[in-house]
């Protein structure tokens, strides 16, 4: 009886009530993923177990094949092409990755430092070069390091690179284009962890006979890193995956998985190999974002990197 | 019994020769200070030339109101900040110069400034590892150290785990784990409520009497620095007012300001004198040996009411216009003429005089002193 006040009619009223309060607060959300997430999420995924048509475009059967190709085993065995465009694809993602955080770190903390008027018209200035198109951009710098220009010949009189070969296009090119490229999504956050840095902290440790150095390494460091991690995922996702840069600077020998996958489609050559790709892009993410994750609750000191 | 024995591990200076690998036996150090200035940027000045010496052993207190260098002082204590001119010597050792990780100074900050990714026992042994310990001797100081402020299990929590008070006595045991030769406590109790503060005021004061060792401490609340210390410099301006023990500070400010900043407000300027007979608003006195200001100063625990009216020496009618009931103790706002007068008197078995109501106060000679605006 411990309804008594309560009619059974009233009681399902308000579970409707409460049905349509859930779907009117999660329904755009959820639909929104649903549309751009899941339902191309699993058309590729589909597509990837398809077998390759002789137009390029994916059909029944359903088989591995595409993976196998992906593996590098193809009508005249192995190959490690695709091997070798992963790899290349992580080690830019590294270094890139670790040349803006290099670049990056000192960049921020030099824009804290300056009166507070100032800190706006830095950061803009840190922005502003990311509103123009980014093929565009990159455009500018095949100009910059192509051969026989300033650059490429002063890295020429320095024995840098070959006579006339030029600093494009390059591996090197593509790791620059990266850098310039991904700065502020690593300036910003650091800035960000930098001004509401506590300095007392910092004061604590040299008052407990800590060096400069010491202090930064034990008491600013520390209180930068879920800044810092934050601007590792915010680079190094997008730079993994990045198709424009590798594919204007790099040349041949420049390719990143971004256009490996991109050629699949773009060619029409082979979708259940493109879709195979993207998923193996997708995979190396989760596996990068899980290891961040981990990382930013191991040293964050309780705080926790949001991604 | 337990206790003590536990007290004097620390205390004991053999003790704490024995702990510091082959150190020199660590007495407790004095600090002079001499003709410091300090100003931030044109026109603030911090401190405007501070010649100041603190006894070995002392408990300190820079007392005075936000703004008035207290606190740029302890930090030129610290090396955290730099004079513009002047010297420093702790001990025979002039330190003006030493940046803060070469001094043997710690300092317990405000905001505790515990660094929150290390573990409570990390923070304890951070300046013992910045210092070169090898670790088993640090995890033997930070658990002798532990034990000496009875932190019992605290020591492995994380710092996120803590509450203010616990916090508290963590950024005290940081400081103390170092065998500083001067501790710097820059208002450490003033995030904690009543309560709590009272009763850290306590162990604090305990804590040093057992260590003997020098602390600086920097408060703005003028009944904290009485409780606690052993000498008071009152600051105003970046100029030390009045240096002395809590008695001479508080019943014989050197000026207007201290005496304000004490709480005192029963202060009449004299009109005219004749020996020791003072004239005031409040009418004639009779001061014994009142000193030469300008300014009378009643303390309203020295006053005592009389019924009615009754004539006599020092005897000055008047009536209540307030009465503050405070149980064991009550606060009269007495009028006579058109000045103000404040009484603080012990409620003892008899009649309290109400509001409307005709009483004489009575002064003691005694008890009044001038000083000068």
């Amino acid at each position: 009886m411990a309804y008594t006040g309560v009619t059974p009619s009233a009681r399902s009223r308000g579970m409707v009530r409460e049905v349509q309060h859930l779907l009117f607060t999660v329904a755009p959300g959820a639909t929104w993923i649903l549309i751009f997430l899941v339902l191309p999420g699993a058309y590729l995924m589909g597509v990837a177990f398809m077998t390759n048509g002789p137009y390029g475009q994916p059909q029944m059967p359903l088989s591995l094949e595409s993976f196998r190709r992906l593996a590098g085993f193809g009508f005249l065995g192995w190959s490690p092409g695709n091997l070798y465009t992963l790899l290349r694809s992580l080690w830019q993602t590294l270094v890139s990755t670790g040349l803006v955080v290099i670049v990056a770190y000192p960049v921020a903390y030099y824009i804290t430092t300056c009166k507070e008027k100032w800190r706006p018209i830095l950061l803009l200035l840190v922005v502003v070069p990311s509103w123009t198109n980014q093929v565009i951009r990159t455009f500018g710098w095949m100009n910059l390091l192509a051969p026989g220009t300033p650059l490429s010949n002063l890295a020429e009189t320095f024995g840098l690179i070959a006579p006339n070969m030029g600093l494009y296009p390059s591996n090197f090119a593509v790791t620059l284009g990266l850098v310039y490229n991904f700065l502020p999504f690593m300036v910003l956050p650091l800035y960000s962890a930098f001004e509401k840095l506590d300095n007392a902290q910092v004061e604590a440790a040299q008052d407990l006979f800590a060096s400069p150095v010491r202090a930064f390494w034990h008491a600013v460091f520390p209180q930068t890193l879920p800044g810092l991690l934050a601007g590792i995922v915010l680079v190094s996702i997008p730079a993994f995956g990045m198709y424009v840069i590798p594919e204007l600077l790099g040349g041949g020998k420049g390719m990143m998985l971004g256009n490996l996958v991109a050629n699949q489609f773009g060619g029409g050559s082979n979708w259940p190999l493109g879709a195979a790709g993207a998923i193996l892009m997708l995979i190396a993410t989760f596996i990068g974002l899980f290891v961040m994750r981990r990382l930013g609750k191991r040293l964050g000191g309780g705080e926790e990197v949001v991604i | 019994m337990k206790e003590t024995t536990r007290s004097q591990s620390v205390d004991s200076p053999t003790e704490r020769t024995a702990s510091s690998t082959g150190d020199p036996v660590r007495q407790p150090s004095s600090i002079e200070m001499q003709g410091l200035h300090k100003r931030f940027g044109r026109d603030t000045v911090a401190l405007n030339g501070v010649d100041l010496t603190i006894e070995a052993g002392e408990f300190f207190t820079l007392l005075g109101p936000s703004g008035c260098g207290k606190t740029t002082l302890l930090r030129i204590l610290a090396g955290l900040e730099e004079p513009d001119d002047g010297r420093l010597a702790i001990g025979d050792r002039d330190i003006t110069e030493a940046p803060p990780h070469k001094r043997s100074v710690n300092t317990v900050f405000q905001s505790y400034a515990l660094f929150p990714h290390l573990s409570v026992r990390e923070n304890l042994a951070f300046g013992l590892k910045m210092q070169g310990l090898a670790a088993a001797e640090r995890d033997a100081r930070v658990a002798r150290v532990a034990e000496f402020i009875q932190l019992g299990d605290l020591v492995d929590r994380r710092v996120d785990q803590l509450s203010g008070g616990q916090r508290q006595r963590i950024a005290l045991a940081r400081a103390l784990v170092c065998e500083p030769d001067v501790l710097l406590l820059d208002e450490p109790l003033s995030a904690l409520d009543a309560g709590l503060r009272g009763q850290l005021q306590v162990e604090l004061l305990r804590i040093q009497k057992r260590l003997g060792m020098t602390f600086v401490f920097v408060t703005h609340d003028q009944q904290e620095a009485m409780v606690m210390s052993d000498r008071i410099a009152v600051l105003n301006g970046g100029i030390i007012q009045q240096v002395g023990p809590p008695r001479e500070v508080y019943e014989r400010p050197a000026n207007a300001f201290v005496a304000r900043f004490m709480g005192h407000d029963n202060l009449y300027p004299i009109t005219a004198r004749d020996g020791d007979r003072l004239t005031t608003s409040l009418g004639e006195l009779t001061a014994e040996a009142a000193g030469e200001g300008g300014l009378l100063l009643i303390r309203p625990e020295t006053l005592d009411l009389l019924p009615g009216e009754v004539a006599g020496e020092n005897h000055l009618s008047a009536t209540v216009s307030e009465r503050l009931y405070r149980g064991s103790h009550a606060e009269y706002r007495l009028e006579i003429g058109d000045t103000t007068l404040q009484a603080t008197l012990n409620n003892r078995g008899r009649h309290l005089p109400e509001m409307g109501e005709r009483v004489t106060v009575v002064v003691a000679p005694v008890d009044l002193v001038t000083l000068s605006e």
